[in-house]
């Protein structure tokens, strides 16, 4: 009988199982046996079989995603190209270019002028790593940080290209990072959900973001990410209607479980356990949540650190400060998306202001989590979906100019979890346009960061009409360069 | 204590259980037959296709060590690299390689390899050496063969089945000990029809008629009723849009309006109308290309351009033109032959007999569409459907499309259609890798050969598909249909994987009854209502829900049927059960999506900011109220409680929706304010019709739950009620019941409002409730 259960549990997906363990246990300790308890226990992987999770020890616990979206030119930010100002307004040779396809917005052009960079580089940290003036303060966290300069993708547009980054593929309905972290590794807690979503927009122009991004494709939609929101509700739904009180919701529920509980002796459905269960978690989220978002309660310090735009719901710096709040609580992996990077023109001016929008806080996320001990075991990740030309978009002056996409070459930064701290990884060539060392692709980024987390990218598969699936679909090796 | 270390010790034991069944998912079900003599296709085949195929099989550039293993032929032929041996000999096992490298210990020889992070059971070893030893026969798979006649099985308990599909359902129960279970209760049984025919909780006239019929026609009766209703074709339609891949935007990044919505409004007619199935496909692929076609024909094609548009300024036309003819290729493979050609969009099918060449042939129907990559970037009116379109002016809908509910308004009405290139034929080639721009050797349109090979007599067109689709000989369209039918009836189909006929899918549960019903369904042409007619009569249908202790142990999955299954119904019912039993629903069909009560700032928090749709307008007063088909989806910011129930978001064809049961669906029930309307609303008008609370709070139960609640539901409920009552301050119920646009009734005491509206919105929370039981 018991053999039956355990051959049978393989082909139950994991909620339906939870259903039938917690009618195999009766009423005890109903409460704790929901699903992201499973997983709360950290001596609980030793118990683990051979074929399970984590695949090996992970770094880091989470993930931090700072995903700067719409792509921000690598030019005015990590990738230091004196050359481009020296060449000014010359054409961009063919021998450069090597045929690359152009997006259908420069395809046309007749010519490809060369343009520099309109704000100035200085070299910082150990490894005196060329940072722009627009960022100032990540400038100052360099030595915490790996530059990767040598990122390349396959996509040239927007959708595709975020696609790309967040679900290994530029089409399809894929499961997403954090939702394959969640499969893969579970909840560290048991009243938020694995995987959380904050949503901010900059000044520049935006490109939108999709919910596909943080959706959990064929897998189960409990791994999918969940919105959270500054103002109203941090959660749908999450606030009782005006009127109730906590007192009044519990009554609620108590009636209802009763009601439920006689349904459930009537068919002995283990989806109504089940039920009564998700009430349960349900009314703790709605304590839970609101502790956890309520940043009012942070020392003037940390304010001052991320600056007074974190105080402003819906911010970048707001997110940020939010996105080191749930991960102290235990969530797996907070995605955030900043939108406005995307400079076909009047870069100098637009990214300046996307830059001011963002760059303290994300250098305060990375000092406050190490301040807090916490980087060692978070992983932080800041970039946008590709990278911008060489050559100006339209139009051009010194000190005016627009750059396309490019998905050659581009920076992003890496830091905690695992990560070498104050390295710079990967190079261009002069002209900021081909990689000449250690280029990383999108897959191996990803299989990078499954790395991190103890999970080893070709074994983390789901079986979905008939084939194994998997985040970095058939390529994608670990960036081991990076790896402390 | 005790009972303390047995929760901790099953803890660790169910941790690992619960990884491997989260990793290891989808695996096959047990074949009934023994071990001793298994055969190929429901023993052996998925083992060898699960675990040896991907390098031993169809794929040629693949293929590890020449060899091939899922031909009988390839398999006893000497091995290329080790002439003197050989992968199988019939009847030998230990002279066959292919036992002898599954069984042995040594790493170095062992098949699959380590690195191939795949292994076999015990079991499976076992049963791969038996199938050798009684000589290692090879079938053709069952879903490529045409259904074959099967005779109605014998049963002894004869007096049980109604009709044919009983009989096949109880041999198999009896086979395995089971007994049905008893015809579900006259309350539940009704709830049941009326919510899997039209999507709605039955009315109370309707449930106090059926009650009180004692006829043997009874039941019949109600299912004319229902299927002659025209829920029943907004019900039919909403799996068809999830496999249509319906949305009313265009899908890329901007993602602005699409007015693709008649090409709903003529699937409901279509379904209502009672279009036989072949009708219904033959002119949703090719409508434009029948000699007679008409505006109605051309409409139904809208299904082929309901795919993502791109409106990404700066993309390369070609790649996203090319991305429009796969996803209808793949939304023909998967939702209407049950096969996964994508998978042999870069390479040839590494597990089903489809080359790479074969993908591209399919698709190739599909490529001379006179349509380009890119039309325009966001913009007005004319940008909401895409070339080919068509324009339904009023005189249209006066005379053909009379179906079409069109709202009066100055716009024209455009609708995005299929339409072939006139003038020359666009060449179609093999991609290379699946890369658009990578042209290998040029093709024609044609069809797998495994499947059926595509006549020469047939037009090498859409339409010539069309009549390749309905060929009787075509072993999948009847077979795949019939099987989604099944799971809209029995939340799973006989095949459970809905989208996967090949040799990764799972294996039918029920195969002799699948033919026999694809087969009946092709003899009776094609005729859908009497297909669902069928279902919904039979015994197995008709059981109750209980599931006893010992059929949970021995089938928990209720793969055998012996109760009736129980489960969530779909989002959108969920929306349309709250509706109808509050009286507050709109029964208006078709039209334009609705934008009902949304949580403000999540179109505004995604969106670019341009295109119409970055704003977030909600309608009022009667449009608010409308089914849950109805409610606008933006694909990139999809109906967030849609969503939370597992509604598809419409990005790619889906077949078979997940069921989850979540905390954030008790969130959305408890405080989604149109349940808390709902609950107000019916509130109110209990309250006004007199009569005593216990009577009111009857009725409120059985409007919402369609039955009479027992005396101990009652107990609990008037409990809530009067100590709301008492304990309600005039302040709080207030606020309470100011809820949602529908007009309220100041003349109730507000106290006793509240009260009432709490205890029907703890009815709407209920689990039953939602459930099709």
């Amino acid at each position: 009988m018991e053999k039956d259960i355990i051959e049978h549990s393989l082909n139950q997906s994991r909620r339906r199982f939870l259903s039938k363990l917690s009618l195999g246990l009766g009423s005890v300790a109903l409460g704790s046996l929901l699903i992201p308890d499973l997983f709360s226990s950290p001596g609980a992987a030793d118990a683990m079989p051979t074929t399970g999770l984590p695949h090996f020890a992970p770094k880091a616990k989470r993930v931090i995603y700072l995903f700067q979206s719409g792509a921000p030119s690598q030019l005015e930010s990590f990738d230091y190209k004196p050359k481009l100002r020296e060449m000014m307004g010359q054409e961009l040779p063919d021998s450069v270019r090597g045929g690359q396809r152009l997006t259908g917005m420069t395809a046309s052009q007749k010519s490809f002028p060369m343009v520099g960079s309109a704000v100035d580089f200085k070299q910082y940290g150990k490894a005196q790593a060329w940072v722009s003036d627009m960022f100032p303060y990540t400038a100052k966290v360099v030595d915490d940080i790996c530059i990767i300069r040598s990122m390349h993708t396959e996509a040239i547009n927007h959708d595709p290209a975020i696609t790309f980054f967040e679900t290994g593929a530029q089409q399809g309905n894929r499961p997403s990072m954090g939702s394959w972290v969640s499969y893969g590794l579970g909840s560290e807690n048991k009243n938020l959900p694995a995987f959380c979503v904050l949503l901010s927009k900059g000044r520049g122009n935006g490109q939108g973001v999709y919910s596909k991004l943080w959706g959990s494709g064929f897998l189960d939609s409990i791994h999918q990410g969940v919105k959270f929101s500054g103002g109203g509700d941090p959660v749908l739904y999450l606030n009782d209607m005006k009127g109730m009180s906590r007192q009044g919701r519990r009554q609620m529920l108590d009636k209802l479980a009763s009601l439920n509980q006689i349904s459930y002796k009537e068919f002995g459905d283990p989806e109504i356990a089940t039920k009564i269960q998700q009430y349960e978690m349900a009314y703790r989220m709605q304590t839970a949540i609101p502790e956890v978002t309520d940043l009012s309660k942070e020392p003037d310090s940390i304010i001052k650190m991320y600056g007074p735009d974190c105080l402003v719901p819906g911010t970048f710096a707001a997110n940020a400060l939010l996105a080191r709040k749930l991960s102290e609580n235990g969530v797996r992996f907070v995605q955030l998306y900043h939108q406005g990077w995307d400079q076909h023109d009047t870069l100098p001016t637009e990214m300046a202001k996307q830059a001011m929008d963002v760059d303290q806080a994300s250098a305060a996320l990375v000092t406050d989590l190490k301040q807090r001990g916490m980087l060692d075991e978070t992983l932080v990740i800041w970039g946008g979906e590709f990278g911008r030309t060489n050559y100006s978009q339209g139009q051009f002056s010194k000190e005016n100019y627009g750059r396309d996409h490019h998905p050659r070459c581009f920076s992003i930064w890496m830091a905690g979890g695992g990560i070498k701290p104050g390295l710079v990884y990967g190079e261009t060539d002069e002209f900021g346009y081909n990689i000449i060392k250690d280029p990383v692709h999108v897959h191996d980024f990803q299989a990078t960061i499954l790395n991190q987390l103890g999970l080893d990218h070709e074994k983390l598969i789901y079986k979905h009409l008939g084939r194994r699936y998997r985040l970095t679909d058939v390529s994608g090796s670990v960036v081991k360069g990076i790896i402390a | 204590m005790n009972r303390k270390i047995l929760v901790i010790f099953s803890l660790i034991c169910m941790l690992g259980y619960i990884l491997q069944a989260c990793l290891g998912s989808g695996q096959k079900e047990h074949s009934l037959a023994g071990t001793e003599d298994p055969g190929y296709n429901f023993d052996i085949r998925p083992i060898l296709s699960d675990k040896c195929f991907a390098c031993h099989g169809p794929d040629a550039n693949k293929r590890a060590a020449g060899l091939r293993l899922d031909i009988a032929e390839e398999a006893y032929k000497a091995l290329k690299e080790n002439p003197g041996a050989f992968a199988i000999v019939p009847g030998m096992p230990d002279h066959s390689q292919v036992y002898l490298r599954i069984s042995t210990t040594d790493t170095a020889l062992m098949m699959p390899p380590a690195n191939s992070n795949l292994k076999l059971t015990e079991q499976e070893i076992t049963l791969i050496k038996n199938w050798i030893k009684k000589g290692a026969k090879y079938e053709k798979h069952w879903a490529f063969t045409p259904p074959a006649p099967r005779p109605l099985p014998a049963v002894k308990e004869t007096a049980w089945p109604r009709n044919a599909i009983d009989n096949f359902i109880l041999e198999k129960m009896e086979a395995n000990n089971l007994q049905p279970n008893p015809e579900a209760d006259k309350e539940r049984l009704l709830k049941r029809l009326s919510l899997d025919l039209t999507g709605l909780t039955p009315s109370i006239p309707q449930m106090d008629a059926f009650a009180t019929d004692k006829s043997p026609e009874g039941y019949g009766k109600m299912v004319d009723e229902f299927l002659s209703s025209k829920a029943y074709g907004e019900r039919m339609a909403l799996f068809w849009m999830d496999i249509a891949r319906f949305a009313d935007s265009h899908g890329y990044q901007d993602d602005s309006y699409r007015s693709q919505w008649p090409w709903r409004d003529w699937v409901i007619h279509a379904f209502n109308q009672n279009y036989s199935y072949k009708q219904f496909v033959t002119w949703q692929l090719a409508g434009d290309l029948l000699p007679d076609a008409g505006k109605e024909q051309i409409l139904a094609t809208g299904f082929n351009r309901n795919h993502k548009i791109t409106e990404e300024g700066g993309v390369v036309d070609e790649e996203y033109r090319v991305e429009y003819v796969t996803d209808r290729a793949n939304t023909l493979s998967k939702g209407l032959l049950g096969i996964t050609m994508e998978c042999a969009h870069c390479h040839d099918h590494k597990y089903d007999p489809f080359s790479q060449k074969e993908h591209y042939q399919l698709s190739a129907f599909f490529n001379n569409v006179d349509e380009p990559g890119l039309e325009s970037v966001v913009g007005g009116p004319e940008t909401y459907a895409k070339r080919p379109l068509i324009e339904i002016t009023d005189a249209d809908v006066k005379n053909i499309l009379t179906f079409i509910n069109k709202p009066a308004s100055d716009n024209r009405l455009i609708v995005s259609v299929m339409g072939d290139r006139k003038d020359s034929v666009r060449k179609a080639y093999l991609l290379e890798r699946g890369a658009y721009d990578a042209h290998g050797e040029e093709v024609l349109p044609g069809t797998p050969a495994a499947i059926l090979p595509f006549s020469d007599q047939l037009p090498k067109n859409r339409a010539g598909l069309s009549a390749w689709m309905f060929d009787p000989r075509n072993p999948l369209t009847a077979r795949v249909f019939v099987n989604q039918v099944w799971q809209e009836f029995f939340g799973r189909g006989i095949v459970k994987t809905t989208g996967d006929f090949g040799m990764q899918g799972e294996l039918p549960s029920h195969p002799e009854l699948l033919d026999w019903l694809a087969i009946d369904f092709m003899k009776n042409g094609w005729d859908i209502k009497r297909l669902v007619k069928q279902i919904v009569m039979s015994a197995t249908y008709r059981q109750s829900a209980v599931a006893s202790k010992e059929k949970l142990a021995t089938d928990p999955e209720n793969i055998l049927l012996s109760r009736a299954p129980r489960y969530r119904v779909a989002a959108e019912f969920t929306r349309d059960i709250v509706l109808a039993s509050s009286g507050l629903l709109n029964r208006g069909i078709g039209g334009p999506s609705f934008k009902p009560y949304q949580p403000p700032g999540l179109w505004e928090m995604t969106t670019s900011g341009r295109g119409v749709l970055n704003t977030y307008n909600q309608d009022h007063g009667d449009d608010l109220y409308r089914r849950g088909m109805y409610i606008f989806i933006k694909r990139t910011s999809p109906p967030p409680v849609m969503g939370i129930f597992d509604a598809s978001n419409r990005d790619q064809c889906e077949v078979r929706r997940l069921r989850t049961n979540t905390p954030l669906q008790a969130l959305a029930i408890m405080n989604d304010p149109v349940v808390l309307e709902a609950s107000r609303v019916l509130a109110a008008k209990l309250l006004r019709e007199k009569g005593t609370p216990e009577g009111q709070v009857e009725k409120a139960f059985r409007l919402i739950v369609c039955r009479r609640p027992t005396a101990q539901e009652m107990e609990i409920l008037m409990g809530y009620f009067n100590d709301g009552k008492k304990t309600l301050t005039r302040e709080d119920a207030k606020t309470q019941v100011d809820v949602g646009e529908y007009a309220a009734d100041k003349s109730l005491d507000v106290i006793s409002h509240a009260a009432m509206m709490q205890v029907v919105s703890t009815i709407y929370n209920l689990e039953e409730t939602l459930t099709r039981t």
